[in-house]
């Protein structure tokens, strides 16, 4: 399957998709988000009636059930000029299953297509929309990274190095290796509570590989799989932990020296 | 073979906590991965991504007039000697062996290694008639003398440690102690040299079948499979319908990717390409060769919207990558083919209502398609095999539930709030651990807490901070 071209963003009003796990758990995250765009002086909303992209419901079967939840998220961002989230795999349930799974529907099939053609991850969205790579960043601290690439982000979407990219122009910022960045930590929705045991058996894997990596905090782009690490890591007692990418990119703002300016 | 599938929660947990089979799946698969990352993209990126999308455009133009394709190379198998058999399910696809087997006067059988005689299962009706029968690859050997199935589609017998195929080797066949692996290779050597001599009838697979010009070819690393195929009297393949190729250019294509992929060779120590029994003046080579076309069910699929994953060229790349498979092994899908390619061709074998829990076994986290030499979008045929098991009624009641009112819930903006709400309110009730279904999530992890203020209630403040400011 192919992802919808996409036209530039530049100049455009970005409708803020909060996801529902960011909205209930990590609500700060999502004011990093906003706060990020509007240092870059991009006009920020947030449609209200926003719930959740549909993707429990999708990825377990339930298609009428998704459909019904996605119809929502439709309606929600009907009037949205972009939309921009920061969690890949419902990025990736938007841009990737929204136009097959509305294909039989004329009420809502051409919505449908244009959310997918609308839609950027925030880290794709600074980068590739708006073409920037350096955000004139600066941490208070020096601070050593590693990424875990969360996988609907980096398979579906493609987001591939925007994320580092970004991270690694942020003075103070040291980026490292995390072995196996790029294998699932074993969340997967609910197969990590359907087929728990296995999805334990992953995260112990990935678990092992973050205690082994020496950087200090493991940077990811999607919070369940976040919400799956660290649960993992407080429950065997690391100190380690992972953020999401937006928070570090929003730390950087208080770093920042007078005169470094974006604009 | 038992139909174990639906077993699939219980058998993995079984696997989780043998530590031995951890260490060697652990292993071997990502010996695998890394050997096919290098073999594959030895000539850069943009190289190892073409050849895979030729492969797959050659397996997929095959499906595509397929049946033309297995009337070409039964025309030309049979100008070129060959006796062709059609074989529509396992009965009779062993019926058909074992009228071989009489007309011939077969006592000893050596076998290659063969996915689609596992799917039959073959050794079982040739040990029950009293035929003797010898696998002869060595991973197959092994797991034959310990009376396991391969747990792995290129190495099967990728779930044991080298000391416990040492412990094997010196329980059945009274090996003297070793720990060395090359003595142990020796040993074995030896035992299936007089197998070879002595058997009269060689059984073996197929990777492909060139239609264009009836050309059976085989690819390993042992030469077991050359030895079956030329030196007993009478040479079978069981072959899958879907193994046909057009021509010689795509297998030359196919040929490339398939060792890359499965064992990250350029190209396997042998290759074989039969065209026939021994003519007059050859020095070897069988008096007769038969060619048993199986269908068992492939038809069928081929009618669906999974006829796609005929496109499977049996390398096992999927396995190695699978985070799911690394954890569990292959033995714990419950059939004969593990790994995400096993979780998509399971239950169209076999039904889905057999193996429910197969197309569940998946964080759908992509590297199956994205190692697939020919492309196969398995993580779409999981999702789509899951929606099936809820339009077939096959769901948990209480899944069903559940996700009705996580919808009915999602609907409406006001009643997602209050859900938010709820649930902070609840957490303060019962605490970190998550009720049932849900709290096999917090059995292995800490949920974290809901947040005093969701973002929506942030963002109004906000907005009205600033309203007033």
């Amino acid at each position: 399957m192919v992802l919808p071209e996409r036209e530039s963003p530049v100049g455009k009003k970005v409708s803020f998709f909060v996801t529902c796990i960011m909205d209930m758990i990590y609500p700060d995250t999502g004011m990093s988000v906003v706060e990020i765009l509007e240092y870059l002086g991009v006009v920020v909303d947030f449609p209200e009636t926003q719930t959740c992209c549909g993707q429990p419901g999708f990825n377990s079967g339930y298609r009428d059930e998704a459909k019904q939840v996605a119809t929502q998220f439709l309606r929600a961002f009907k009037d949205a000029e972009v939309i921009v989230t920061a969690s890949g795999s419902c990025g990736a349930m938007v841009r990737h299953e929204y136009p097959a799974l509305f294909a039989d529907d004329p009420q809502w099939s051409a919505a449908a297509n244009r959310a997918a053609a609308i839609t950027w991850d925030l880290t794709e969205f600074i980068v590739d929309g708006l073409g920037i790579t350096d955000l004139k960043l600066r941490l208070p601290q020096p601070k050593t990274f590693a990424f875990h690439d969360a996988c609907h982000g980096l398979r579906l979407l493609k987001l591939g190095g925007a994320a580092r990219t970004l991270v690694n122009h942020i003075e103070n910022a040291t980026v490292m290796e995390l072995k196996d960045c790029d294998v699932c930590c074993g969340f997967g929705g609910l197969f990590s509570v359907k087929m728990a045991e296995v999805s334990n058996a992953m995260l112990t894997k990935k678990i092992e590989q973050i205690n082994a990596c020496p950087a200090e905090t493991i940077i990811t782009g999607d919070v369940s799989c976040l919400t799956q690490m660290n649960g993992g890591l407080s429950r065997q007692k690391s100190a380690k932990r992972v953020v999401h990418v937006a928070d570090v990119l929003a730390e950087g703002l208080k770093g920042k020296r007078d005169g470094d300016s974006i604009k | 073979m038992e139909i174990q599938s639906n077993n699939f929660v219980s058998l993995s947990a079984i696997a989780i906590r043998n530590s031995e089979m951890q260490k060697a799946v652990s292993k071997g698969t990502r010996n695998g991965y890394d050997k096919r990352l290098a073999a594959m993209f030895a000539y850069g990126e943009e190289h190892g991504e073409a050849m895979r999308q030729q492969a797959a455009e050659a397996k997929r133009r095959a499906l595509r007039q397929l049946p033309e394709l297995l009337e070409m190379a039964e025309a030309n198998m049979q100008a070129n000697g060959i006796h062709v058999l059609w074989a529509l399910d396992a009965d009779e696809a062993n019926r058909q062996v074992m009228d071989i087997i009489k007309r011939h006067e077969v006592k000893r059988v050596a076998k290659g290694k063969s996915m689609a005689t596992e799917e039959i299962g073959l050794n079982h009706v040739l040990e029950t008639n009293g035929i003797d029968v010898v696998e002869t690859d060595l991973g197959e050997y092994i797991i034959q003398l310990n009376h396991e199935p391969p747990s792995h589609i290129v190495a099967p017998v990728i779930h044991k440690t080298k000391e416990e195929i040492r412990d094997i080797f010196i329980e059945k066949l009274n090996m003297p102690p070793t720990d060395d692996a090359a003595e142990m290779v020796a040993f074995a050597r030896k035992k299936l040299r007089d197998i070879f001599l002595s058997a009269d009838l060689g059984v073996s697979g197929g990777n492909f079948i060139i239609a264009e010009t009836g050309t059976l070819c085989l690819v390993e690393n042992e030469a077991n499979g050359r030895m079956c195929t030329t030196m007993p009297r009478v040479h079978v393949a069981v072959v899958g319908i879907e193994k046909m190729v057009e021509n010689f250019e795509d297998y030359a294509t196919l040929t490339q990717v398939l060792p890359r992929s499965s064992t990250g060779q350029h190209m396997t120590v042998y290759t074989s390409m039969i065209n026939g029994p021994k003519r007059p003046g050859d020095a070897d080579g069988p008096e007769h060769v038969y060619v048993i076309l199986l269908d068992n069910g492939r038809s069928d699929i081929y009618a669906t919207k999974y006829a796609e994953a005929l496109a499977c060229i049996r390398c096992g790349a999927c396995q190695n990558a699978c985070p799911v498979y690394r954890s569990t092994g292959g033995h714990a899908y419950g059939w004969v083919y593990g790994g995400p390619i096993g979780a998509v061709l399971t239950p169209l074998f076999v039904g889905l209502d057999k193996a429910k829990p197969l197309p569940q076994a998946s964080s759908l986290c992509g590297s199956c398609k994205q190692v697939c030499p020919v492309d196969i979008d398995l993580p779409r045929m999981l999702l789509d095999l899951r929606h099936d098991t809820i339009q077939q009624g096959l769901g948990d009641t209480l899944w069903n539930l559940g996700i009705k009112s996580w919808a009915w819930g999602n609907s409406s903006p006001r009643l997602f709030e209050m859900g938010g709400m709820a649930a902070r309110l609840g957490q303060g009730v019962i605490g970190q651990n998550l009720p049932a279904p849900l709290g096999e999530w917090t059995k292995f992890r800490d949920f974290p807490s809901f947040a005093p203020k969701s973002f929506r209630q942030l963002w109004r403040e906000r907005q009205k901070a600033q309203a007033q400011s």
